[in-house]
Formats: structure tokens, C-alpha cells, sequence
């Protein structure tokens, strides 16, 4: 199989083209936007929560590389059915197995945007844990 | 019962990795005795340099292809290697910056301006090095907190009954000393302070540019809040040096230079950081001087700490044992067992600047001048010093070309 091929492989490139629970949920239970710096990946996730904060629906909007959009469609239809604690101590792994793809450290960033932003939303509207890379954003400059 | 090593490193041997030991100047090889100021390089930290410029280099962080991957790869491990070098519970903890002096500005203007106001006290020492001393002075000014200085006594050891009277005066918030004196080679009390300063309320910053080439540093050991090192004092090479800080002061901190790498995303009406440690990264870093301050870490750890640090001893005992049998000699600073590598002194009735001079002449190098402690010169009542100190790779020998140059020194001009 070419490179090409490993990491664009076919289901990638499908969760590119046709994303799953494309377009934000309105109202949502819990919603934030991120980026990767990185390449300029954007990924903003909704989420509505039933009973037992377990996600019912998810829906995402965004844009960059193929493999930031593509994760995180891939990431929405692996959540549903999970509690929001669930989906907070999920492991990147989880995904990544589900790309099933090889990834270099700086596609990694890409491949995991989708997870963060799912998580910093979870975090927001029910104080779950958050990854590490995410807790710095304290401070941030913001001119009225 | 635990084993215990007791070990001896070969100086004769090492300075085989040494190309400077084998220049002539003057027709005389180098007695290098200034490696306090900066160390020599050897060959595996130079040629780790060459081979990652040779075979791995692009910019950091940001490339997609296998040229930056590799040079990022680069870059992280030596973060690694830091980390684990001063026993960081995280990576993510460790900066990297130009200098140690670069990393005392970050926190002195990071947490500092945000941290300090009129009812606060900011304590330093008589000993520090004006890196740990001028920002603290100025951010001090700046927010009009009070700021003190813990005085030492003849022997050049910190007073700490003075820190009782300090705390009456405010709210102690920052206490910064440096971990072994530059000028004198005292070794400080950190742990002490470090404990009295977080009973204030206060962050322990420890200067350890000077503690890092010769002993093993143990951030969470020591108690302190930030710890600052410096690649070119511990074999690496110049225009980097690491911050250590704690976590949740790091993420609570403003950034300290703003541009590329620091940020997660930019819009005219907000800015926001990126994760750490590259919220404090911002440009393009000193890609091959991470890698050499890696490798550098890798040449000292290989060598053992413990064994730099006794065969420092050794020598300032041998020097001290025979600069003491000259009475035209006065000697500054504590005795052998409380101090690192480092001997200052002068010679009766001749400035330190003549010193050096005459000594260069006998292929001797060694600093004359204030050591950027003019607070310390003041205190010990002189304008200067000359320093010698000494590293993995000085000899005896060099020690005795030392007290050979002081005579003719003597003879001409004192």
C-alpha cells in the first residue's frame, strides 16, 4: 500500500468528504470551539445531554486538514451513547484505533483537535476532568 | 545496608574530549580556570550539534514533512533530557529560554507584575548574581513593593536571623537565591528558604546557573516554585538556558514574549495561549542548542554528578590549602566543605584587573572584576576579585601554574 494510501485510507477520506452529524446543535447542552496551532485546524462541537449525562445527540462544524475533520467525525458517532464522564477519561487511543492510521507527532495534534474541544465542552457545562494541554489558557488577551 | 560508590572521575582523561586543552597561546597550553563564567565544549556535545545541523535540521513544531518531525524530535528530546536532569515531574514544566537570565526575567516579569503591589516585600541576598537580583529590583520599583536583601556574614554565608525582621516588614511574596554563589561558591541553604518563603506565602526562585555544571539538582527536593539553569555553564552550548517551574504557577502566569509559537489562535479582537511550555516559547527557539544542552546533560549524567561535584572539591581544597601559605593573599568566601568550585581572592596591593593580566602572560585565565555582584563587592568592602574556578576537567597542575603566576605577579607589580 503507498503512503498515500496508509493515511488517506479510504474511510478517512470518506469522514472527509460526507462528515457525520455535520452542523451544530441548536440548542446544545454543551458547546466550545478550538485549534490546533499548529496548522490551523478549527473544530467546534455541540452536544446535547440526556438523562444521566449521557450524549444523545453531537453535532460539529469546522474546517482544516483532512485528518483533524475526518477524526472528529469519526470521534462523534464513537461518543454517542457515552456518559459525559465516559467521553472526559477517554483515552486517545480509543480513536486513534479507530483511524487506524499512522501518524506523525505533529498529525497527532490533528487527529485528536476534534477530542479536546468534545472534552473542554463536557468541561464547561458539567465540570468534568480536562486534558492536560488544555488547562493552560488562562489569561488570554481580549480587547473589548 | 545500601551500597555506597564512592566515585573518582579521571580529569586527565576527560580533557581528551577537550580540542581547547591541546591550543598553545602564547606558546603555554591554557590553564582554563574561568569555567564559572562559561565551560569548554567537548567533542560529543559539538559533534551532536554538527550531526542534527548535518542530517536533521528545519524549523520546530509546525512542518509536516519527516525534515521537521526529525528536528522537532530533536528538540523535544533534549526538553527531555532537561527535565529529567533536574527532576521535573513534567516536561511540560521546563522552558526553554535564551539564558538562566532570560528565564529570571520571565517570572520576575511574568508572575511578578501581576503578583506585586505596595504592601508586599520582595527578599533576594547580598550573594546573588545581578540576574537575580536587577529584575526583582526593578519589578519591585515598578509595583512599589519593598525590597530586601538577606545579608551574609565574613565567611560570605547567608544570615538567615535576618529573615525574622524581613517578615515584619510586608507580605513576604517572592524569596530568589541563587543555589551556589557565583563569586564566592557558597553553597545556600535553598531548602531553608524555600520552606521559610512558602510559610510567608511566598515563591522560592532559585538561580542554579551556577549549581547545575556541579551538583545534582532535585527541583522538588529543593522545595522550590521556579529553578533556573543555563547550558553554558554545564558543557552545552551559549543562547539557552531552561526555566523549571510548578505547573499551576506557569499556567496561572501572563505570557512574557508574545509572537508565533505561543499562541493557539489570533483574531483582531482576541489572542489566546497556547499549552505549555510553549505559551513561553514565542519565535523560532534555539533548535541545535536544545539538542546540545541535551547532549551536554547526557556527557555530565555519564560522568556522575556526584563524582564532578568531589572532584571540584578536591581542587578548591588544593588551592585554597595553598593560596593560604601566602600571606599577601586574601582569600574570600566559606570553607572547602560549604562551597562549589570557586575561589576568589586578592592579591595585596595590586587591582585584580593587573592580576589577570599577568597571569594571561603565564597562560593562565582567570576572572578579575565584580562577577556581575557589585552588592557583594560593596559588602565585602573591595571594587573587585579575581576568581578561579574550576570544572571536570581541571587539573592540579593548573592550580600550581596559578600560585606560580601569583608570585611573579607579587614580584612585579606588589
Amino acid at each position: 500500500m503507498s503512503e498515500f494510501d496508509q493515511l488517506y485510507r479510504e474511510l478517512i477520506l470518506d469522514h472527509y468528504k460526507n462528515p457525520r452529524n455535520h452542523g451544530l446543535l441548536d440548542p446544545a447542552d454543551a458547546r466550545a470551539e478550538g485549534q490546533n496551532p499548529l496548522c490551523g485546524d478549527e473544530v467546534t462541537v455541540s452536544v446535547r445531554l440526556g438523562a444521566g449525562d449521557v450524549i444523545e445527540e453531537v453535532g460539529f462544524d469546522g474546517r482544516g486538514c483532512a485528518i483533524s475533520q475526518a477524526a472528529t467525525s469519526m470521534l462523534t458517532d464513537l461518543v454517542k451513547g457515552k456518559t459525559a464522564t465516559q467521553v472526559a477519561e477517554m483515552q486517545k487511543e480509543e480513536l486513534l484505533d479507530e483511524l487506524g492510521i499512522p501518524l506523525t507527532p505533529v498529525r497527532l495534534k490533528c487527529a485528536i483537535l476534534g477530542l479536546g474541544v468534545l472534552k473542554v465542552a463536557l468541561h464547561k457545562a458539567r465540570g468534568t476532568s480536562l486534558p492536560e494541554e488544555w488547562g493552560t489558557s488562562t489569561r488570554d488577551l481580549v480587547l473589548d | 545496608m545500601a551500597v555506597t560508590t564512592d566515585p573518582k572521575l579521571d580529569a586527565h582523561r576527560l580533557r581528551a574530549d577537550f580540542a581547547v586543552f591541546e591550543e598553545l597561546v602564547n606558546g603555554k597550553p591554557v590553564a582554563y580556570l574561568d569555567s564559572a563564567a562559561s565551560t569548554q565544549k567537548p567533542r560529543p556535545v559539538l559533534d551532536a550539534m554538527r550531526e542534527f545541523y548535518e542530517h536533521s535540521y528545519a524549523n520546530v513544531h509546525r512542518g509536516v514533512y519527516r525534515l521537521a518531525e526529525r528536528a522537532t524530535t530533536g528538540y523535544e528530546t533534549g526538553r527531555r533530557k532537561v527535565a529529567a536532569f533536574v527532576n521535573a515531574p513534567s516536561e511540560r514544566e521546563i522552558v526553554f529560554t535564551r539564558s538562566a537570565t532570560e528565564a529570571l526575567n520571565l517570572v520576575a516579569y511574568a508572575w511578578g507584575f501581576d503578583n506585586l503591589g505596595p504592601d508586599d516585600v520582595v527578599v533576594v541576598t547580598e550573594l546573588e548574581h545581578h540576574s537575580s537580583f536587577v529584575p526583582w529590583q526593578y519589578v519591585a520599583g515598578r509595583t512599589g513593593a519593598a525590597f530586601r536583601a538577606i545579608p551574609i556574614d565574613e565567611h560570605g554565608e547567608l544570615q538567615l536571623e535576618a529573615l525574622d525582621e524581613i517578615a515584619r516588614e510586608g507580605n513576604v511574596k517572592v524569596v530568589a537565591n541563587n543555589l551556589v554563589s557565583n563569586t564566592l561558591g557558597t553553597v545556600n541553604p535553598v531548602e531553608q528558604l524555600a520552606a521559610w518563603a512558602h510559610e510567608q506565602g511566598a515563591i522560592m526562585v532559585v538561580d542554579a546557573a551556577q549549581a547545575a555544571p556541579h551538583r545534582t539538582l532535585d527541583v522538588q527536593a529543593l522545595g522550590c516554585d521556579f529553578l533556573a539553569v543555563s547550558a553554558h555553564k554545564m558543557c552545552g552550548p551559549s543562547g539557552i538556558g531552561a526555566l523549571w517551574g510548578r505547573r499551576e504557577l506557569l499556567e496561572a502566569m501572563s505570557p512574557f514574549n508574545l509572537g508565533g509559537e505561543m499562541i493557539r489562535s489570533v483574531s483582531l479582537e482576541r489572542t489566546t495561549w497556547n499549552e505549555l511550555p510553549y505559551k513561553f516559547e514565542a519565535g523560532t527557539p534555539a533548535i541545535a542548542e536544545a539538542v546540545g544542552f541535551g547532549s551536554a546533560v547526557d556527557y555530565l549524567s555519564d560522568i556522575g554528578l556526584d563524582a564532578i561535584e568531589r572532584h571540584e572539591h578536591e581542587l578548591v581544597e588544593y588551592a585554597l590549602g595553598r593560596l593560604s601559605e601566602l600571606p599577601w593573599i586574601q582569600l574570600y568566601g566559606p570553607p572547602a566543605e560549604r562551597r562549589a568550585g570557586i575561589v576568589s581572592f586578592n592579591v595585596e596591593g595590586v587591582h585584580p584587573h593587573d592580576v589577570a593580566q599577568v597571569l594571561d602572560w603565564e597562560g593562565v585565565a582567570v576572572r578579575a572584576g565584580h562577577h556581575c555582584t557589585q552588592p557583594l563587592m560593596a559588602k565585602l568592602g573591595v571594587s573587585a576579585t579575581t576568581r578561579a574556578s574550576f570544572y571536570l576537567y581541571s587539573i592540579p597542575e593548573e592550580v600550581d601554574r596559578l600560585v606560580d603566576g601569583l608570585h611573579k605577579v607579587k614580584k612585579s607589580l606588589g
